[in-house]
């Protein structure tokens, strides 16, 4: 195990990893410290892919799906927004900061927007310090 | 279906404060309805417990299990090899299933993960209400298919009362007005003659009077002979 930042990004297909796709391309650079996670939609994700990431070390998690009401499959980014207060809701209870979660709606042809996303949740990891389930981990 | 909640994460930690082994045990039935003690659920309880032990340096050791129905002894016996060698089992059936559990493994500790508060249905997704007082003596053929019993914050068996405002009940200004509510199903069904039908004070004998009710149905009970025939029954 090193000492690096690890986030992990679940990442919609159409919106989130699409988004990512295209920051590639465009040959923005953004942290390595990131995970993506493809998903076949934002609301695949359930409270306990989100739990599970921060039990393996995670110190962030993020979910990225499409914008809203924007959703390929109509309702899955609204679903995964409810899911992510969830998991908040329960590290909160356990005593992890509830700002390693956060959703995000992007669309596919916001390549810029994904480098943000990435800089968002790595200077939060630096306020907040690595996860304290990281000592249990290592 | 019956209606229950989750208990506070922090409650439950602190019920199982001091146990090493512990099983989270789930219904499939109405607490999987109500979202609050499927399987998913267990493995969502099952790995907050985690989290939180690994972030308190607790040594639990976590298991789950779900069953088809924790009220039934039929289900709950075939849980013995995971129930065997815990410590503790945290039962988010409802209260039913919890005593059905600790009846059939009385040397294992069973808690409830369950706050368990009601008969209802749901209302729509994520929301129950409760429809049933269990009070043992129906009256919904008068009163429009609507229980004032549980659906008016007084029980009020001839209402409504002078706080009905717009539809609405004086207690929550949210919820409507049970008597409201009969009084326009009866219109529906042309019977609003039965409003006027005096219902007389109600027989609380079979609702919760002395001990628990007992229900039997004589063309089901075992005979001694068909028990003993019957293989399996304890």
């Amino acid at each position: 195990m090193t000492d690096r930042t690890r986030i992990v990004g679940y990442c919609c297909s159409y919106g989130g990893y699409s988004a990512a796709d295209l920051a590639g391309v465009m040959r923005i650079r953004y942290s390595s410290d990131v995970m993506v996670i493809r998903v076949p939609c934002a609301g695949r994700i359930d409270v306990l892919h989100i739990l599970k990431a921060f039990r393996h070390g995670a110190d962030a998690v993020f979910v990225a799906g499409c914008l809203e009401k924007n959703c390929h499959y109509e309702y899955g980014n609204f679903e995964a927004k409810k899911r992510v207060e969830h998991a908040r809701r329960i590290l909160s209870s356990i005593g992890i900061e509830t700002g390693r979660v956060e959703m995000f709606n992007v669309a596919s042809n916001q390549g810029w927007r994904f480098p943000a996303i990435v800089r968002e949740m790595v200077s939060r990891v630096e306020k907040l310090g690595p996860s304290p389930l990281r000592k249990v981990v290592e | 279906m019956i209606i229950a909640e989750q208990k506070p994460l922090e409650e439950i930690c602190r019920i199982i404060e001091g146990h090493h082994k512990i099983l989270v045990a789930g219904c499939k039935s109405c607490v999987a309805i109500c979202l609050a003690g499927g399987e998913k659920e267990v493995g969502l309880l099952a790995e907050s417990l985690r989290l939180y032990a690994d972030l308190n340096d607790r040594e639990w050791e976590i298991s789950e299990i779900t069953v088809e129905r924790q009220c039934e002894k039929e289900w709950v016996r075939e849980m013995r090899p995971s129930v065997e060698g815990r410590d503790v089992v945290i039962s988010i059936a409802c209260g039913v299933g919890a005593q059905v559990m600790q009846e059939h493994y009385p040397d294992v500790r069973i808690v409830p993960g369950l706050n368990t508060s009601s008969m209802g249905a749901p209302e729509e997704p994520g929301i129950f209400l409760e429809k049933c007082g269990g009070c043992g003596d129906c009256v919904l053929h008068l009163t429009g298919g609507i229980c004032p019993i549980v659906r008016c914050a007084k029980s009020l068996l001839n209402g409504p009362c002078g706080g009905s405002q717009n539809g609405k009940c004086e207690v929550n200004s949210e919820t409507p007005c049970a008597w409201d509510q009969i009084y326009q199903s009866l219109k529906r069904q042309g019977r609003v003659d039965l409003i006027e039908k005096v219902i007389p004070p109600k027989n609380w004998i079979p609702s919760m009077s002395g001990s628990p009710r007992k229900t039997i149905r004589p063309e089901a009970v075992l005979t001694p002979e068909e028990k003993k025939a019957k293989e399996g029954v304890d």
